[in-house]
């Protein structure tokens, strides 16, 4: 039998309640059971986690970097959407 | 360091790179911006990350079998357990390592490919034999603290991914060496004959240690552009000097002799001058002709070959559950 490449999976620790899922790298895994065990031994050896999220790296839809301008330009030129655009009187004081 | 074999010349030429984009490039590395996976980057600046971060990975890898030779023969329980602790560690910066690398287009198998079939290096100081559990104290303190030296820069590398599994890394690089010079600690207030043992992995590890930090500055042909793309930090002379100006005195805390007849502190510099370094070992064992060499690979290519099955199963067991349901769809 020959070797077939074990998916690659991404990793998402949360390390306590109250914080999101944050990512912290990847890992190789024939099936999801085996995802979470690797990632629980690569990336949770000190206590840092309360919870794991692994996710096929194929499932992951990205934004294309070198599509930024054209995908990120409108909110760049809507500086109306920021509370610094907008004078608050010296009279009036903290808004 | 981790990757002393750079200097190796790349057999493919470099096509030219566009001026603009490379500029672009170039002001972003100034700003101290980092480069992400799918970022445009000069095809030098992408093979050199592949070849440094797999080197590193591999010396993770590789560098698992020196301690693993005492894990059956540590002396007690918590000296085995701390010892089990580490090699694991060991195993998780070379996963942590060969993930990132891939972010740059290649793939594992490649890189175990490169590994197994002796193309790409490794840290020339996992060739040497461990000899006695004072080893174990001796790679603890000297290699891991050089390791250090070399990773805590890296942590600001560049490239994103590389710089995040530094961070990683040495968060529990630190532990390595606190637990080896615990070791030297409990020898040297040990017996006579621990002592003994103690001075004589001092003695066997010491200028290995310092080859770790790779040939001399006037020597590493690829420095340069490794610093000037911010994939480096500091020359390799700089980071050896930093290393042994902090090692020598924890030396001498240990009442242990630095196995150096030239070793001298320079007052005016603040600085441990060292005498020279046998560089034509160093070549020898980077060239795969040390101690070991012959023994790690032949271990690493036999655990490669010995734990087929198991891949082979996992495969198996992940398409035969998949079946049911794609039968259904």
């Amino acid at each position: 039998m020959t070797e077939s490449p074990a998916p690659l999976w991404e990793v998402f620790i949360r390390p306590r309640n109250g914080l999101a899922h944050r990512h912290v790298g990847s890992l190789h895994a024939h099936d999801a059971k085996m995802a979470l065990l690797s990632a629980r031994d690569i990336y949770t050896r000190r206590g840092e986690t309360l919870s794991i999220w692994v996710v096929p790296s194929s499932a992951i839809v990205a934004s294309d970097p070198s599509e930024k301008e054209m995908m990120f330009e409108p909110t760049g030129s809507k500086i109306y959407r920021h509370p610094t655009f907008y004078e608050v009187p010296d009279e009036v004081g903290h808004m | 360091m981790y990757a002393q074999a750079l200097n190796a010349t790349d057999p493919t030429p470099f096509q030219a790179e566009d001026p603009v984009k490379l500029a672009a490039f170039q002001a972003r590395i100034d700003a101290e911006e980092k480069i992400e996976p799918n970022d445009w980057m000069p095809e030098q600046y992408r093979r050199t990350l592949i070849r440094q971060i797999s080197q590193h990975a591999h010396s993770e890898i590789i560098g698992m079998q020196p301690e693993g030779n005492w894990v059956t023969r540590a002396p007690t329980l918590k000296r085995k357990a701390q010892l089990l602790a580490k090699i694991q560690d060991e195993a998780g910066h070379g996963l942590y390592l060969y993930a990132a690398a891939e972010t740059l287009g290649v793939t594992r198998e490649e890189l175990y490919e490169q590994l197994l079939s002796g193309r790409a290096k490794y840290s020339s100081i996992f060739n040497y034999p461990t000899l006695t559990y004072a080893d174990m104290g001796a790679i603890g303190w000297l290699v891991d603290g050089a390791a250090i030296m070399n990773q805590i820069p890296l942590c600001r590398c560049s490239y994103g991914p590389y710089a995040r599994a530094m961070i990683l890394i040495c968060k529990e690089e630190s532990f390595h060496q606190r637990q080896g010079y615990d070791i030297m600690i409990a020898m040297c207030r040990g017996t006579p004959a621990q002592r003994e043992m103690a001075q004589d992995a001092l003695n066997r590890f010491w200028w290995p240690s310092l080859m770790m930090f790779g040939p001399h500055d006037s020597n590493s042909t690829h420095s340069e552009l490794s610093m000037k793309w911010k994939i480096k930090r500091f020359s390799n002379d700089g980071l050896r000097q930093k290393f042994i100006d902090a090692t020598v005195p924890q030396a001498q805390y240990l009442g242990l002799a630095v196995p150096d007849p030239d070793l001298r502190f320079n007052a005016a510099t603040g600085h441990w001058e060292h005498g020279p370094i046998d560089w034509d070992e160093f070549k020898r064992v980077l060239a795969g002709d040390g101690p070991c060499n012959r023994q790690r690979m032949k271990h690493r290519r036999q655990a490669e070959a010995d734990g087929a099955w198991v891949r082979e199963a996992a495969a198996a067991y992940a398409v035969k559950r998949r079946a049911p349901a794609e039968r259904a769809a």
